[in-house]
């Protein structure tokens, strides 16, 4: 329904996107004891670091390997290693995922070659998982890098099943546009159908935001090692979003479990076909809380869709997040009025929206004018203010919220929610016409004939 | 690049620092940070430092050449504020591309200048330089030098790749920018004898305006605050001023020995934070500006004007003394302010338990020895775990660090308060302080302290077996629930 097109200005002006290693990190954050490394200058870590702690609220895990101009210049095996060793020494890490960035990228090092040899050099390294993930700056965005990230673990970790599958086990890959509160939303709804989700990325267990018993240098939580190796055993694989396809089909080509994908689950009709999923697998009813909550949201979209209705949203986000809201918000009755996101995707043009364009937030600022609403991450701030537009928060970084871990946008309780949040946003926004409103325009305003 | 490592080594040979001029030669040349270490560290890079520095000069487009990373990571995070424009808050970056990285990405960044000046007109743009372009080798002196020829407007280079080092050759390479191609370029108005500068400052949640008030009501004008709230043409202007300050940092030490050398701007290293250190630049300031042709009763009102602050924030404070004797401190932060946040609390009567040293030159050691007697307790380096352990045994009472660490706190369960750059208060000056103090105290005494480090009801009640046999009989828990009772149970089963 959308054309594509990509913004042809030199200069990007406030960023809407993020880099792709900083997303493959964040994968490397749900699986538990894990240490994301960075293979590039360390600046490019810190500003990551300091990205997910205003976002997460929480200690974040992530290294560098620390290369200095000369070592860029002879290439980073050493630095590689060292990095390795420290971390193994230091945090005794489960995992070590590695994300290349566009410094090493540029020099060409080939970081999978440097693993191969490590092992070799240090059989005493044999119980931690090495994972690399090839993530230039230069290329992509956020959701790219987590991609590559979780199809790499995938492809690492998982192994080949030598038994049958386990009944009831079910494989859960959310995508990068789902907070720790909608990992742990969808992991509730498939235990409520008796299914054993094993999630991967699980960032519900390792950044929601819990004070834990004792401090650890690495991940607080997160999938183990063993239940990734196990996914292979399972019946099915749940996807959510159109980036988590790759890690879905290599997933299936290594172990051969089918895989259904989700394009969303925010919006009514998105979940019943989840439900009707999960029902099927497991051979049970939905269960008596889900029909309730859908009968709920139901009502929610009753009683907002007068605010929605005709309601004009600028929307930048991700492209699956874009995606799961936009799709939404157009069954709530709003249009689309201007779409701007970070990279490509198959789902883009299905948006139901004439155009959306991969661009920046200066971007959004020049389509948003007579909008109504303004849905971005926390950078979009700025922009609310000089437009004077209400501004529903959404996506990361959110570092001027408290509580960005646990915003809800799955399942038929999160959809409600947004209705609500969104809808009161409205509300407390509506026009209060004022004389002038209806004016003719051949008519000069009576201000101006006094002036005169 | 030759020019940068030339100025790098330029900026190694800082005769202004004690430490430098202590090393040999060859040490010297290797500079003033210690080799990194891979999966061991975690600071900024140079870029950002020079970010850090530059980015409070607000009329300016700050435009960052390298792909997404240096700026869409990262922009909009700092709190320097700006009583007028707005446009250093707005992201420019030439997001390279793969293509770029392959045939060169010099064409971008010119279009992207031009874009800038097209679209925001202002005073100057400020390119900065990072690690991608540098290695595929983007010349960005010759490009800022074509736009700047081209566009008619200033157009500054900042070459300060992020892997050159740390976030503090950073702020020393961003000086250097300044001094080459902006100090000394346009000629103020008028000027008076009550001028000064101040470097090193960078308004931080607004600290400048905590301190201008003063200079206000003395007649001293800030000709130029390197960068805090500063316009281009005020930086551009600021070599005819009649003295320096250089704030309690050696970040900018070559900025001010440099200009004293150019311009016979005399300088002198203080410090906005505690009282003391306030009364004793405010004191500085008039001196500096006395010999320097003020007239000799600016020393008479500006020791009344310190009495009545002094006196005004010592009223402030009383009330807090009793509160916060006592408590232990821990101070986790780099470089200056671990002896200048120091003074302040002792003036209140804080102990300090700790202070990191880890980015502080010797000088600011013997700073802290001075302050705090022969033992103090200097802290080289601390692993998070071994923070974590030091607050869970209470050996502290509060952390006062930066937000990258306050979790490590938070999850301790023990108060933390922000000191570094993304804090969201102001600090500086005889109010800062009570407002620092103030705030010190609202962390220490929060009720929340008290109910957080309860623990929950049902561990007591676990610990007597028959009592909590008692509950689960009781309650066996809705199917599919997750109610404590049930952990209970699941527990209970689990140990017997
Ligand atoms: S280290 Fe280099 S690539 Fe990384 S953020 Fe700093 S300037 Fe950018």
């Amino acid at each position: 329904m959308a054309s594509v097109v990509k913004s042809k200005k030199a200069c990007t002006v406030n960023p809407l996107k993020m880099s792709q290693p900083v997303g493959g990190a964040l994968a490397f954050m749900g699986v538990r004891g894990s240490m994301p490394l960075l293979h590039g200058s360390q600046g490019c870590t810190s500003f990551g670091l300091v990205l997910f702690v205003r976002h997460f609220r929480e200690s974040i895990p992530l290294q560098t390997t620390a290369m200095s101009e000369v070592a860029t210049v002879l290439g980073g095996y050493e630095n590689v290693e060292q990095a390795v060793l420290n971390i193994a020494q230091r945090t005794q890490p489960s995992l070590i995922g590695i994300c290349s960035t566009g410094v090493t990228e540029t020099k060409g090092d080939d970081v999978e070659g440097f693993i191969t040899l490590i092992r070799e050099r240090h059989p005493e390294l044999a119980h931690i998982g090495l994972v690399y993930a090839s993530t230039p700056d230069f290329k992509g965005a956020f959701q790219d890098g987590w991609a590559a990230a979780v199809t790499r673990m995938v492809e690492t970790l998982v192994e080949v099943p030598t038994g049958p599958p386990r009944r009831g086990q079910v494989n859960l890959l959310p995508g990068c546009h789902l907070t720790p509160g909608d990992i742990e939303e969808l992991r509730e709804i498939i235990e409520a159908f008796g299914l054993a989700p094993v999630i991967l990325p699980d960032l519900s267990d390792s950044l929601d935001g819990h004070i834990p018993d004792d401090f650890t240098p690495t991940t607080l939580g997160g999938t183990t090692l063993a239940d990734i190796a196990g996914m292979g055993r399972s019946e099915l694989t749940l996807a959510v979003g159109e980036q988590m396809r790759p890690a879905a089909a290599a997933l299936g080509a290594k172990t051969g479990v089918p895989y259904v994908l989700f394009e969303r689950l925010t919006g009514l009709v998105a979940n019943d076909a989840f439900l009707m999923r999960l029902s099927e697998l497991s051979g049970r009813p939905v269960p008596a809380k889900y029909r309730r909550q859908r009968s709920q949201l139901e009502d929610a979209m009753l009683d907002g869709h007068f605010f929605f209705g005709g309601c004009k949203v600028a929307l930048g986000a991700e492209p699956d997040l874009l995606y799961a809201v936009g799709s939404f918000l157009a069954e709530m009755g709003c249009q689309i009025a201007a779409a701007v996101t970070t990279t490509e995707s198959p789902l883009l043009e299905r948006l139901p929206c004439d155009e959306v364009l991969i661009g920046d937030l200066e971007d959004l600022e020049q389509r948003a004018g007579d909008c109504d609403l303004l849905i971005t991450h926390a950078h979009g701030r700025q922009l609310a203010e000089r437009l004077q537009l209400p501004f529903f928060r959404l996506g990361l970084p959110m570092f001027d919220r408290l509580g960005a871990a646990h915003q809800l946008t799955v399942g038929y309780r999160g959809t409600r929610g947004l209705v609500f949040d969104i809808g009161n946003l409205l509300l407390a926004h509506g026009h209060e016409p004022g004389p002038d409103d209806w004016r003719l325009a051949h008519e000069p305003a009576a201000a101006t004939l006094a002036a005169d | 690049m030759s020019t940068l490592s030339s100025k790098i080594q330029d900026v190694f040979n800082e005769p202004g620092c004690d430490k430098n001029q202590g090393k040999s030669d060859k040490e010297r040349k290797k500079g003033c940070t210690k080799q990194l270490q891979p999966g061991g560290a975690a600071g900024g890079c140079a870029f950002d430092g020079a970010k850090i520095a530059l980015q409070p000069i607000t009329d300016v487009a700050h435009l960052v050449h390298g792909p997404i990373a240096c700026e869409g990571n990262s922009w909009d995070n700092r709190g320097a504020k700006s009583s007028g424009s707005r446009l250093y808050r707005t992201g420019f970056t030439t997001d390279i591309n793969e293509t770029d990285v392959v045939f060169g990405g010099e064409k971008r960044l010119y279009k992207s200048i031009r874009e800038i000046v097209d679209k925001y007109d202002p005073p100057a743009v400020f390119v900065y330089q990072t690690c991608v372009p540098a290695m595929i080798g983007d010349d960005i002196e010759v490009v800022c030098k074509a736009a700047s020829e081209k566009f008619g407007k200033p157009v500054v280079p900042v070459n300060a790749p992020g892997f050159v080092g740390v976030k503090n050759l950073g702020n020393k390479l961003a000086g250097e920018a300044l001094l080459e191609h902006v100090i000394g370029t346009r000629e103020p108005d008028y000027t008076t004898p009550y001028d000064i500068n101040i470097i090193g400052e960078y308004n931080l949640a607004g600290e400048l305006w905590q301190v201008k008030p003063l200079l206000d009501e003395l007649g001293i004008r800030v000709l130029a605050c390197i960068s805090g709230d500063a316009k281009y043409h005020e930086v551009a202007q600021s070599h005819r001023a009649r003295a320096a300050m250089m704030v309690c940092s050696k970040a900018m030490i070559n900025v001010s020995r440099k200009m004293e050398e150019r311009y016979g701007i005399p300088f002198f290293e203080g410090s906005f934070y505690g009282i003391g250190d306030m009364s004793d630049s405010l004191r500085e300031i008039a001196r500096l500006l006395i010999e320097r042709g003020a007239d000799a009763e600016l020393s008479d009102r500006t020791e009344a004007l310190i009495a009545r602050e002094e006196a005004r924030a010592w009223a402030a404070l009383e009330p807090y003394r009793e509160r916060l004797a006592g408590k232990r401190v821990l101070l986790i932060t780099g470089g200056v302010k671990s002896w200048s946040v120091v003074a302040a609390l002792q003036e209140v009567g804080l102990e300090i338990v700790g202070t990191s040293v880890k980015k502080s030159t010797r000088e600011d050691k013997e700073r802290i020895k001075e302050i705090m007697g022969e033992e103090a307790h200097m802290i080289e380096d601390m692993t998070p775990r071994e923070m974590y352990r030091m607050l869970s045994e209470a050996r502290a009472d509060i952390m006062l660090s930066g937000g990258r660490s306050q979790f490590v706190a938070l999850k301790a369960k023990m108060p933390w308060m922000d000191i570094n750059q993304e804090r969201h208060h102001a600090f500086a000056g005889y109010v800062g302080m009570v407002e620092m103090i103030r705030r010190l105290d609202l962390a220490l005494h929060n009720p929340i302290w008290q109910q957080v480090r309860t623990p929950a009801p049902w561990l007591a009640a676990e610990a007597s077996n028959l009592r909590s046999l008692d509950v689960a009989q009781r309650n066996p828990g809705p199917s599919g629930g997750t109610s404590p009772d049930l952990g209970v149970t699941a527990c209970l089963q689990a140990t017997a």
